[in-house]
């Protein structure tokens, strides 16, 4: 491996309660990497998305964001290290528009913390930035809508923009195009490409036609650990993960 | 589309400036009675209380049942502090003293808030209460500085008159006060408009999505309760010099409900509703509380059916019918509005009626039968006057109920109608 690791998971377990949900999984993620996490429906894809973005603390094990311990950090603190996360379920400020959600999103970015001394007005960074994402995810005509009328399509591209808009490097995106129809998601692929273009993205999907075309690499999560991380075809050809899960699914996607 | 869209305009916003001073600086000559002067001497402090506690509950989405606590205390150190004044130890001008109702009240928000806002939602109102009740304990505990049953009681006209000012006359001090309202007015408009004000938003609607664009909610919360503090402590400081006595209700729960309860009525939603509501409470708690002896429960029925039927307050009603106005469609709804007019009334008479012989009969029984009521003399031994009032009331909640059904019928066409027209037009 030529290029730095970006993140590393060590021996990550989280339990709730009895049940052991992520069982020491292993994970090395080299920066500029595109990686699909799929696995079946409750083997913790989701569980370690929480647990990498902050949202839970591991039980054990160690999570390594560009070399610094990361496990048990507050969400705000990992954010502010350089790793940003979209949410499955559509998590944006519903109250406010468009423009003041991705205004919203690069504030912190750009220094302006908790400042009540400067006016929004004025911060032309915050402003342009802002602006410039709206053109990127298509909806600068929409600027001024609250979120909550968006249409969901819109709802879920306004999603990525608040989790790229910050400048986060590393970038985890749980199931970005959930409860699209074949049309959009082709295009909101598109989206997802231009958007995170050099930056280390994790994604958890489960049309497996958007993970042979995004990823470079396919992890693949079942019951807690990943039982394979390797390029596209390779996994295709695993037979172990076929046995596992990817059977029928792999020839769907073709 | 370009972005200084989004930058303020100076321009539109500089009339309304205008228009608000103006206002301020007109009042005491339009309303010109000592009790005029004295409500809209009230008038401007509980704008600044409404405000600071809106900018928890509608900005932040805090609901503190304990914001007397800052008013209160400001008052007390405002007081002391005049008192100071009073003995010479402390060489301030009395209109400055404000400020340290002020400092005192960010301070206790300093050190309480770092305890309340370190949780959001039921758990932070629970906290605001446990400390509402301790603070309003302790003030009948020490009596030194709450001055236990009596107060605390100063005298304005101290220290050096400042330009011959002496505010001794309540016109000085209601000037004085009209400044710090707009003053205060302005500031907490500007902090609406900067990046705090703005992530306090987004913290009300979405804590969790704040925690992920690197915002700490808990600082968010617990910054923004500090300033609503300092503007709490200056109303209480206000409060301090308009009434020259400062007794342990300042601190009270009844306050904090209070300031709940306008500032609900006004409407949280939007940035002026406070002020309606700041208007609405001395109008209620000087006037109403005049006329008759069952001014809470009035105050509470309409509490309720404002939170049934418009819970964004005041301010979002007129701002509804604003925009239907704007889109000249307010005719179709006129005779709706006439029939709730109408069926209020016919409430408000039954209701009237019913409470008023209830409280006649249970606190003046030993005066006889007979109750002055609106220019008639109602009889409340006889059953002919309950039976009426209680059918004058349930006919016009009746009526109100047909009107309301046939309004929201029209309400919806009306909007999808002026929905429509914005899609087309844009």
């Amino acid at each position: 491996m030529s290029r730095a690791t970006a993140l590393s998971l060590r021996n990550l377990s989280k339990r709730f309660g009895n049940t052991e949900i992520i069982r020491g999984l292993n994970l090395e993620v080299s920066s500029g990497e595109r990686v699909a996490i799929i696995g079946p429906n409750g083997a913790g894809k989701s569980t370690m998305f929480n647990l990498i973005s902050g949202r839970f603390a591991p039980t054990s094990g160690e999570i390594l964001l560009n070399g610094q311990r990361i496990d048990g950090r507050k969400p705000f603190e990992i954010n502010r290290m350089g790793l940003s996360r979209s949410f499955q379920i559509t998590n944006i400020f519903p109250k406010l528009s468009v423009f003041e959600n991705l205004r919203c999103a690069v504030l912190w970015s750009l220094g302006h913390r908790y400042s009540f001394w400067t006016f929004l007005g004025n911060l032309k960074d915050a402003n342009d930035l802002a602006q410039a994402w709206m053109q990127r995810i298509h909806l600068d005509s929409k600027s001024d809508v609250l979120a909550m009328n968006l249409t969901y399509a819109e709802q879920r591209a306004l999603e990525i923009g608040i989790t790229m808009a910050g400048g986060a490097n590393v970038v985890l995106l749980d199931e970005p195009t959930a409860g699209m129809s074949n049309s959009e998601t082709e295009r909101f692929i598109e989206l997802i490409k231009s958007v995170t273009e050099g930056k280390t993205l994790l994604t958890v999907e489960h049309d497996m036609g958007v993970v042979f075309g995004l990823a470079d690499k396919i992890a693949v999560l079942v019951y807690g650990e990943i039982i394979a991380f390797d390029t596209p075809e390779k996994i295709r050809a695993n037979p172990r993960v076929q046995e596992a899960y990817l059977g029928t699914l792999a020839e769907q996607g073709d | 589309m370009t972005v200084n869209r989004h930058a303020s305009q100076p321009t539109a916003g500089a009339w309304v400036w205008l228009g608000f001073a103006l206002v301020l600086l007109a009042a005491p000559w339009v309303f010109t009675s000592n009790l005029s002067l004295t409500m809209l001497s009230q008038m401007g402090i509980a704008i600044i209380a409404c405000l600071s506690y809106n900018m928890l509950l509608g900005q932040g989405g805090m609901l503190s049942f304990g914001h007397a606590v800052y008013t209160g205390l400001g008052s007390y150190l405002t007081i002391h502090a005049l008192n100071a004044v009073g003995l010479g130890q402390l060489s301030l001008p009395v209109s400055v003293l404000p400020i340290i109702g002020g400092l005192a009240g960010m301070g206790f928000a300093v050190l309480l808030g770092f305890v309340t806002t370190r949780k959001s939602g039921t758990a932070f109102s629970m906290i605001t209460l446990g400390l509402a009740e301790l603070v309003f304990a302790m003030s009948l505990m020490f009596s030194e500085f709450f001055g236990g049953e009596a107060g605390i009681s100063g005298n304005r006209v101290v220290g050096q008159a400042v330009w011959g000012i002496t505010f001794g006359p309540q016109r000085q001090v209601y000037y004085l006060i009209a400044i710090y309202t707009f003053i205060c007015v302005g500031l907490l408009y500007a902090i609406t408009q900067t990046p705090l004000g703005r992530m306090l938003n987004a913290v009300r609607d979405n804590p969790e999505r704040v925690e992920f664009v690197g915002y700490n909610t808990q600082q968010v919360r617990y910054r923004a309760f500090i300033i609503a503090g300092f503007f709490a402590g200056i109303a209480g400081g206000l409060g301090a010099l308009n009434f020259e006595i400062v007794t342990a209700e300042v601190v009270g729960p009844a306050r904090s409900g209070a300031y709940l309860l306008f500032t609900f009525l006004g409407g949280a939603t939007f940035f002026f509703g406070p002020i309606l509501g700041g208007i609405l409470m001395v109008l209620a708690f000087v006037l109403l509380s005049e006329i008759t002896k069952a001014w809470l429960l009035y105050l509470g029925l309409v509490f309720l059916f404002m939170v049934v039927y418009a819970p964004g307050g005041l301010a979002s009603l007129i701002m509804v019918n604003l925009r239907v106005i704007k889109h000249g469609k307010l005719r179709g709804l006129l005779p709706s509005y006439l029939g709730f007019a109408l069926a209020s009334l016919l409430m408000l008479a039954g209701a009237g009626v019913l409470v008023e012989m209830i409280y006649h009969q249970q606190l003046d029984a030993a005066l006889g039968p007979d109750l002055p009521f609106a220019g008639m003399v109602l009889n409340t031994a006889e059953p002919m006057t309950w039976l009426v009032a209680g059918g004058l009331f349930f006919l016009g909640l009746w009526f109100f109920e047909q009107v309301r059904r046939r309004f929201a019928v029209r309400w919806t066409s009306v909007h999808t109608d002026i929905t429509r027209s914005q899609a087309v037009s844009s």
